[in-house]
């Protein structure tokens, strides 16, 4: 019962101010967002904290992600923000971060278990800072509809089979049930860059300068709009809205209308509840392109605020959380792939999920050391978000049939180099 | 236009029935379907379940599968409805499914396991509301708090924007003075600025003035507005002058003229702003969702948005919390109908 | 004391007002006493200004003010939220804004998305001000029939306007995607499925449609009653004379119809230029950018990318907003003759 338990501790802080706060209980507040039931895991661990840490007092601000995406850049601009922040755009937060190293116990136990994650939360040019550690680390990668194939009679693609195999397999399976999205794929940046990367997209330059429009890139933009124009893919999702705007095809999955939905690790969680009986999905690794079979690793992190007036509190409730046995049941059972090395070494048990949820699980969890270190840079590159709002935007109007790729692409190089531009302008 | 021509001056004898009353009211009965038919839907869906909500086609009613306890099996089994090879239709359990075969058993005869392939059974099921929608929500989030804000905002909103529109419209519709051009420029020069397109120096402004996360920094800024004004000196200026000037004769001051004659007089303008500035309060987003970031100062909308997330939004929790949102504007307008319709109809809007 | 004794309102059901009213009352009394010092010590004319004060105070903090800040922001450049920190540009973000090979088309310019929203939102405001025009036109003339329950349908039609943007866009989305309400009645029908949302002209036409759906009650009750203030002699007269009921329509009824038709018109304009929230949820601003509005455009340069571009946004604005304000006037001018015509 939050609701009891939040006019209690209102009450008690009216009580506190009334009488002259007779003793000091620092307050640290957390920005969070939820995609699924990592609110309330959350709530429940924070509650141990604050009965082990009586004079810490921990807030949850529960705020939809617009909150986070569009208005705390400006809070923090502004200096108004929280303690503690859950977000996504890792690198367009770093500069606001804390360096939580003066204030942990064990700074080698984050090194050691977040290492690979630490760079994606550090301001540019900074390469020891210590500011977060990720609630969720997402591995990009197809689910398919394996009911389907079945119906259909057709033998599922194995691994390491190319991305050609596989959407000549899921239209054959699409006409045979009659399944209005062969292949779907969530119009975001992190999932076309699986695809692009697989297909050889650098990029980077030798110099790391944002270098996007290569042959590989161009190899996977035309594979995406050759889909739509031959049916593999249906315009809903990419061709629907404008601007960077997300759609996926969660709906569409569940309702057995899409025979590969290239999505993520995050979508189990919620597969695994709504799907329940009414067909076998699984994960497979991601296909394969002229270079490599990748997915772009991602996911959310949660970074300290270096406007904090309470730093050694906030090291205190960040180290409560990443603590060992507090991740693994955080991760257990909000369903996500351990963004910590020593407990993704171990193996998770989730507890809560169903045999095929566990497998898919174990799928994209196998997928994180074998993503391409191409993946790796983009999404630790500060600016990414640029080059995914831009590709997406850009493509999408391609596909709706607006422009042409050729000038999608010129209009993606700029609008990359006129945004970094603007950033740099001081 | 000639159906409206028609329509516009039919005199009809009492008693006899002209085709264009036939038409006005399959016009007003399609008008019913259409102006309710979507929030009703709406209202409907939020009570189905998660999955339920997903189907497709989708069922009217809010169903949900019907279980059944069989002996020998811990959990309840959903019941099918089976075609059976032989073509007579049995109501059946499924024990598992495996690929496209499901394992099937009569909850009469637990024993006999049948294999039915999974395209010749369909789910038997049950009228059932899905209330956790509701429930599971309002226990997670302080409602009341949200509740408690939301109100709040609204009525000292309505209450500020009363009275320094109508202060206004007062000075600008009774009196001429030095500026009064440029004041009425202003105030239509600014008649179609969104507020959207100046909310990042809004922001400035309020963080400048310390009202961050303050629910004053939600109530002061949208409270001057042009659209008020405009619409109550509109309304002002048909007001007939010699009352006005009556009062002066008997020595009454500015202040008394203005709230214990003009302000009584235009009170079905008022009335409409009244209601608009309820509307606008209790419905904003963009603005509180910027300046509040605190539990404790959260408004409903704001509050009950949390499920949104960056890569699913949770559609039964969002479409319960919008039914729930929406109550207390239906009941407003459920007591007020009559009142703010005519009110509307009143200012005349000359 | 003045003599004048309040008029009852005119309102119907005066009760709630008068629950309303009455906290407001006693503040008023309160107010009485410096307001009339302040009368005796400038004069009676003068009060004007006093009665002005809070609101442009208010008006000056919160809506003149942002205005300037959005002018020195479309004159500077960078990410930096305070003007002190932003380097100055000059022109730059205007340059930029206009750099177009033919302002016909939005393909040419190097900000295609502003033209793009430019030219949706015009188009838009186009069909949206014609259509709720005639739809409040043919309801009102319906309410004015001597039909039953009248207050019923009256309340039908008004009752959507209540409704937050979001609340009408997510009940529409809910209704129109692909696996929808208005799709299983086709495909009950034996029709096939039609993605409204994802064929340009259907998510032009549908955002056009609940926009009416959503505002067309207001407008009704404003034309009521204007048909409602025309005197029933003069319907009398035509009649007596047997002159064609079009005649009549367009002779009597339109033109004593005007002023109220004059408000809808401009209402409805302002609304429509400054529609967002309910195409933003409904559409998206797509397919590609088919139904992006200028002020959606707006939105998402200043903060929905990863660089928040405060400046280009705020040129933008200022670009939109002198449009807005030349607008304004034109119409007030134009509606002035045609009113004293």
């Amino acid at each position: 019962m939050q609701g009891r338990h939040w006019i209690s501790a209102l009450a008690l802080t009216a009580g506190l101010l009334a009488s002259g706060a007779a003793f000091a209980q620092t307050t640290v507040r957390i920005a969070w967002y939820s995609d699924g039931n990592e609110g309330e895991v959350v709530t429940d661990l924070l509650k141990r904290f604050e009965a082990q840490n009586k004079d810490i007092k921990v807030v949850l601000d529960q705020v939809p992600y617009k909150a986070i995406t569009e208005n705390l850049p400006v809070q923090l601009a502004s200096g108004q923000g929280p303690d503690i922040a859950r977000v996504v755009d890792l690198g367009g937060v770093a500069r606001y971060a804390l360096d939580l190293r003066p204030y942990l116990k064990d700074a080698g136990y984050w090194e050691k278990n977040f290492g690979p994650f630490l760079p994606w939360m550090r301001p540019a040019g900074d390469d020891k800072a210590i500011t977060g550690f990720m609630t969720q680390l997402t591995v990009t990668g197809p689910l398919v509809n394996k009911t389907l194939f079945e119906q259909a009679g057709i033998a599922m693609p194995g691994a390491k089979a190319s991305w050609e195999d596989w959407a000549k397999a899921v239209k054959e399976v699409a006409t045979k049930v009659q399944a209005p999205f062969p292949l779907a794929m969530d119009r975001s940046g992190h999932r076309f860059f699986g695809l692009a990367i697989s297909e050889g997209a650098k990029v980077f330059d030798a110099k790391g300068e944002p270098a996007v429009i290569d042959d590989g890139f161009k190899r996977g933009a035309q594979r995406v709009l050759d889909w739509h124009k031959s049916g593999v893919m249906a315009k809903e999702l990419w061709g629907s809205v404008s601007g960077a705007a997300y759609r996926g095809a969660n709906d569409e999955f569940k309702n057995a209308q899409v025979v590969m939905y290239v999505s993520g690790s995050w979508q189990i969680a919620q597969f695994d509840k709504t799907v329940g009986d009414a067909f076998d999905w699984v994960a497979v690794p991601s296909p394969c392109g002229a270079a490599a079979c990748t997915g772009m690793p991602g996911g959310a992190g949660l970074v300290a605020i270096k406007a904090t007036k309470n730093p050694e509190a906030v090291a205190k409730v960040m180290e409560y959380l990443a603590s060992e046995p507090v991740l693994s049941e955080f991760y257990a059972r909000s369903l996500f792939v351990p963004g910590h090395l020593g407990i993704a070494a171990k193996g998770l048990d989730y507890k809560d999920a169903s045999p095929q949820a566990k497998a898919a699980l174990k799928v994209f969890s196998d997928q994180v050391a074998s993503l391409s270190p191409v993946a790796y840079a983009l999404q630790g590159y500060v600016n990414n978000r640029i080059i995914f709002n831009a590709v997406i935007s850009r493509v999408g109007q391609a596909i709706s049939g607006e422009t042409t790729l050729d000038e999608a692409y010129k209009r993606i190089a700029s609008d990359i180099e006129q945004q970094i531009a603007e950033r740099n302008k001081k | 236009m000639s159906l409206v021509t028609k329509l516009a001056t039919a005199r009809r004898k009492p008693g006899r029935w002209h085709w264009t009353d036939v038409a006005a009211y399959a016009y007003l009965a399609l008008g019913v379907v259409l102006m309710f038919g979507p929030v009703a839907w709406l209202a409907m869906s939020s009570f189905k379940t998660q999955a339920g909500l997903l189907e497709f086609p989708p069922s009217l009613l809010p169903m949900s599968q019907r279980e059944v306890v069989v002996a020998g099996h811990a959990q309840p089994l959903p019941l099918f409805e089976v075609t059976m090879p032989d073509g007579s239709t049995r109501v059946l359990a499924q024990v598992r499914r495996i690929g496209i075969q499901a394992q099937m058993v009569d909850p009469a005869n637990p024993a006999e396991v049948i294999r039915v392939p999974i395209d010749k059974r369909t789910l038997v099921r049950e009228f059932k509301l899905a209330t956790e929608n509701y429930t599971e929500p309002l226990e997670r989030f302080a409602f009341m708090r949200f509740l408690w804000n939301s109100v709040f905002v609204t009525v000292v909103a309505t209450i500020i924007t009363l009275i320094i529109n109508s202060m206004a419209a007062y000075a600008l519709s009774i009196y001429e003075f030095r500026g009064k051009n440029t004041v009425m420029l202003m105030v239509i020069g600014t008649l179609m600025i969104p507020i959207t397109i100046i909310l990042v120096p809004v922001y400035l402004v309020v963080t400048e003035l310390g009202l961050v996360n303050s629910l004053w920094a939600v109530i002061l800024p949208g409270a001057a507005t042009p659209t008020g004004v405009f619409l109550l000196r509109q309304y002002m200026l048909t007001l007939p002058r010699d009352l006005i000037e009556a009062a002066r004769m008997d020595k009454a001051s500015e202040w008394q003229i203005y709230w214990r004659i003009v302000m009584p007089l235009a009170m079905p303008a008022l009335a409409v702003l009244a209601i608009f500035s309820v509307m606008w309060r209790w419905n904003e987003f963009l603005w509180p969702l910027a300046v509040l970031t605190k539990t404790e100062s959260y408004t409903l909308q704001i509050g009950l948005n949390a499920f949104q997330g960056e890569l699913q939004t949770q559609w039964h929790y969002l479409l319960a919390m919008t039914v729930v949102t929406l109550l207390p504007v239906a009941l407003v307008f459920v007591f007020l109908q009559r009142f703010i319709t005519t009110g509307i109809a009143n200012t005349g809007m000359k | 004391m003045a003599s004048a004794e309040p008029a009852a309102p005119r309102g119907e059901s005066s009760g709630a007002a008068r629950l309303f009213a009455a906290p407001l009352s006693l503040l008023m009394r309160m107010i009485d006493w410096p307001m009339s010092a302040l009368q005796r010590l400038i004069g009676e004319r003068r009060m004007a200004y006093a009665f002005l004060l809070p609101n442009i105070v208010f008006f000056g903090l919160f809506v003149f003010l942002p205005l300037i800040i959005n002018v020195v922001f479309s004159v500077t450049g960078g990410t930096a939220l305070f003007p002190s920190q932003r380097p100055y540009v000059g022109g730059e973000q205007y340059a930029y804004l206009f750099d177009c090979g033919s302002f016909l088309d939005p393909n040419s310019c190097r900000e295609d998305h502003f033209w793009r929203g430019v030219s949706n939102t015009a188009r838009f405001t186009v069909f949206q001000v014609t259509a709720m025009v005639l739809f409040s036109l043919v309801t009102a003339v319906v309410l004015n029939m001597k039909i039953k329950a009248r207050g019923f349908f009256r309340a039908v039609y008004f009752f959507p306007v209540l409704l937050s943007p979001v609340v009408v866009a997510l009940t529409w989305k809910w209704i129109l995607q692909r696996d929808g309400l208005l799709n299983a009645g086709i495909t009950a029908l034996g029709g096939e499925r039609i993605l409204f949302l994802v064929d340009p002209s259907w998510a032009m036409f549908w955002i056009v449609f609940v926009s009416v759906w959503a505002h067309m009650g207001f407008y009704t009750l404003i034309l009521l009653a204007g048909l409602q203030a025309i005197p029933a002699d003069l319907y009398e007269a035509a009649e007596m004379d047997a002159t064609p009921r079009w005649r009549v329509f367009w002779r009597i009824t339109l033109p004593l119809l005007w002023p109220n038709m004059i408000v809808v018109i401009v209402l409805a304009l302002i609304k429509g230029v400054q529609t967002f929230d309910e195409v933003f949820v409904l559409t998206g601003g797509g397919p590609g950018t088919a139904t992006l509005m200028v002020v959606h455009y707006i939105y998402e340069t200043a903060f929905s990318n990863q660089v928040q571009n405060f400046g280009l946004a705020a040129a933008a604005s200022v670009v939109l907003g002198l449009v807005l304000f030349a607008l304004t006037l034109a119409q007030l001018a134009a509606s002035n003759r045609k009113g004293a015509a």
